[in-house]
């Protein structure tokens, strides 16, 4: 038996024929290499320097309307009772203030909505200030804009830990199971061709990308938006090849049956949108109940985006780190094994 | 391994049954393939070649039989037997990115030993499209590189799934001449084709499968001269003819009556040529197409089931 003996030459082969396969389909690489750019395009946009929000709100009285005026925050629209109405409910504006009987006032809005519930402070403020209230303490705003506090710091790791997510599993699932519909599998399982290699070369080629994928929307972030990067660049980078492998073996697994992209686009969705929602791409996933939160920090991209965040926003040592390190690496041998055991050759 | 084997045997197989769902694809076949020769698997499409050269290659498992290549067997040896294995899928797909320089790298990367990525593309005269895509091929040279991704590992025994279907008549005779030039080599070859001509020209011994069966074995000259018919005759006439009449003529047999015409086996032609034309002279039937050849294997498929190569 000469199973075991160790063929790089094959390995390369194989990780440059993925490599190839890639760069030389035009979609594919407009894809994989454009959309990090698009995202932190986007991401300029949406983050660009402005001035605090406004909010949009309607006055059914000229005496209300005049009150409003007063605050720079608002922008007033004075309408009848039915238009009022129906702007609101078109979502141009997000409350109506309106006389009560006895010269009260009130508000509608909806309550589920944050943007409502700030208009109804802004214009309660206004409307009393107008009547003549007087605040019994006073107090002076000094806006904190601290780097490493603000939204977008929060988001770049989570937008970063998605992108590999997504690229590793999306990347990887069609790539194999175009190769298995296509039977370009089966001609080379016809070679002595150790099949772990097969499956290792796509992990490694996925390792190739990573660099580019991870680094533009990074190294933007860093520039554009002075996004901090506390811990070392080598951790950072090392986390970065750990989560990129556990997502590749995610993948293999995924892709280690179907036969068709259908079957495996369906899969890969149900993985990865639970992850979207609960691992804290965009909001922090301590937000969900606490009897749920073990299962939630077990996760692959809860593990991956917290040690991210970890290390670039608190310069955490990878030493404090061991739980998500621990259960990214899990995830890895785990589903390679699986999907080694499991995998259709045909 | 009790098979008392002769030592020159390369490809055994014994009693080789394989049952898909409801379908029985092989059923019970041994085959004996010795070193050097071009071995044929002859039979209409669904006849069960396609089955037993993938269980021989170690693709598909059988449900029942022994197959044993260079005395070794898929179970316990599987990694030692693929590295002595040339194999073309039937309709072998590769990869149609990358050129035909690189899919002969990364096949070579597979095996121990065998020859330079450039011979192996040499060998089969792709040398002009070395650095083409494989997207960009026509179907004849993509089919001389699944033929040079077979060699390069300098196999011991080369397995060729329908080396020419699909394929014009120029690739198919480019095609042949490669095999041809394998045979020189001394190469062993185990092939499938449903065109009898390909057999009788490069197969030194052949089995016709029918039903998952091997219905006839030989040398495609002892097969022939089995059915016992040297000559058919095919002939059409403008109007209705007395078939009686033609079987009784000397040395005639097996007179059928087609949509394109009569076709006859006959012994000996330069009897059964005058007699034939007598008996129309005398129905007062003319003439519209007159045809002589030899017999072929296709005509002893038909001898032994009553259908042809290609009816299905």
């Amino acid at each position: 038996m000469s199973n075991a003996s160790w063929r790089p030459d094959a390995l390369v082969q194989l990780t440059l024929l993925r490599f190839r396969e890639f760069v030389r389909e035009p979609e594919a690489l407009f894809w994989g290499l454009i959309f990090p750019v698009l995202l932190a395009a986007g991401l300029g946009v949406a983050f660009r320097n402005q001035p605090a929000e406004t909010v949009r709100v309607a006055a059914v009285s000229p005496s209300i309307a005049a009150a409003l005026h007063q605050d720079p925050l608002l922008i007033v629209e004075q309408l009848d009772e039915t238009a009022a109405q129906q702007a609101l409910r078109a979502g141009k504006i997000v409350l109506v203030a309106e006389p009560g009987p006895e010269s009260s006032v009130i508000y509608r809005y909806d309550d589920t909505n944050p943007e409502a519930r700030t208009a109804r402070m802004l214009v309660d403020r206004a409307i009393q200030k107008a009547a003549g209230r007087v605040d019994p303490v006073t107090a002076d705003d000094d806006v904190a804009r601290e780097v490493g506090a603000r939204y977008i710091d929060f988001l770049v790791p989570g937008l970063v830990g998605m992108g590999i997510m997504g690229n590793s599993i999306w990347g990887l699932g069609f790539a194999i199971v175009d190769a298995r519909r296509r039977k370009l599998m089966k001609r080379i399982i016809a070679t002595p061709m150790p099949r772990s290699y097969y499956l290792l070369s796509f992990l490694l080629w996925r390792l190739l990308l990573l660099g580019f994928e991870v680094a533009v929307p990074i190294v933007f972030a860093v520039l554009v938006f002075g996004v901090p990067v506390r811990g070392s660049i080598v951790q950072l980078a090392a986390l970065c090849v750990l989560g990129s492998l556990s997502f590749s073996a995610l993948g293999l697994l995924i892709a280690s049956r179907a036969r068709t992209i259908e079957a495996a686009s369906g899969i890969m969705n149900v993985v990865m949108m639970p992850m979207w929602i609960v691992s804290g791409v965009f909001f922090s996933s301590q937000r969900f109940p606490d009897v749920v939160q073990p299962i939630i920090r077990a996760l692959p991209l809860t593990a991956l985006i917290d040690a991210l965040r970890a290390t670039m926003l608190q310069a955490v040592s990878v030493r404090q780190l061991g739980h998500e390190v621990a259960a990214l690496a899990i995830w890895l041998v785990v589903c390679f094994t699986l999907a080694l055991r499991l995998f259709r050759w045909r | 391994m009790s098979l008392a084997s002769p030592p020159r045997a390369v490809l055994l197989v014994r009693g080789l049954r394989k049952s898909y769902k409801d379908v029985v694809a092989v059923d019970g076949i041994d085959l004996e393939v010795v070193a050097g020769e071009c071995f044929g698997l002859l039979g209409p499409n669904g006849a069960g070649k396609t089955t037993t050269i993938e269980i021989c290659e170690g693709l598909t498992t059988a449900d029942a039989g022994v197959v044993e290549l260079f005395g070794m067997r898929w179970e316990t040896n599987a990694s030692e037997i693929r590295q002595r294995l040339g194999i073309q899928l039937q309709e072998t797909q590769l990869s149609e990115k990358i050129t035909v320089l690189e899919t002969v790298q990364l096949f070579r990367s597979f095996f121990r030993r065998g020859p330079k990525p450039s011979d192996a593309i040499a060998l089969v005269e792709l040398e002009e499209k070395r650095d083409a895509r494989v997207g960009a091929l026509s179907g004849g040279q993509k089919q001389r590189l699944a033929l040079a991704c077979a060699l390069v590992g300098e196999p011991d025994l080369l397995f060729l799934d329908e080396p020419t279907t699909g394929l014009d008549p120029q690739a198919r005779r480019q095609v042949w001449d490669l095999i041809e030039q394998f045979k020189r080599d001394g190469r062993t070859i185990v092939l499938t084709t449903h065109y009898m001509d390909e057999a009788e020209r490069l197969c030194g011994r052949v089995a016709i499968m029918d039903h998952g069966k091997v219905i006839a074995r030989g040398t495609p000259r002892e097969l022939v001269a089995s059915i016992g018919v040297e000559h058919v005759v095919e002939f059409s006439t403008g109007m209705p003819i007395d078939l009686e009449a033609i079987g009784a003529i000397p040395g005639a047999r097996e007179v059928r009556a087609g949509d394109d015409g009569v076709s006859m086996q006959v012994t000996e032609l330069h009897r059964a040529m005058p007699a034939l034309l007598d008996a129309l002279g005398r129905q007062g039937v003319p003439l519209t197409e007159l045809r002589t050849r030899s017999a072929t294997l296709e005509d002893v498929f038909v001898a032994l089931t009553g259908r042809h190569l290609r009816d299905e």
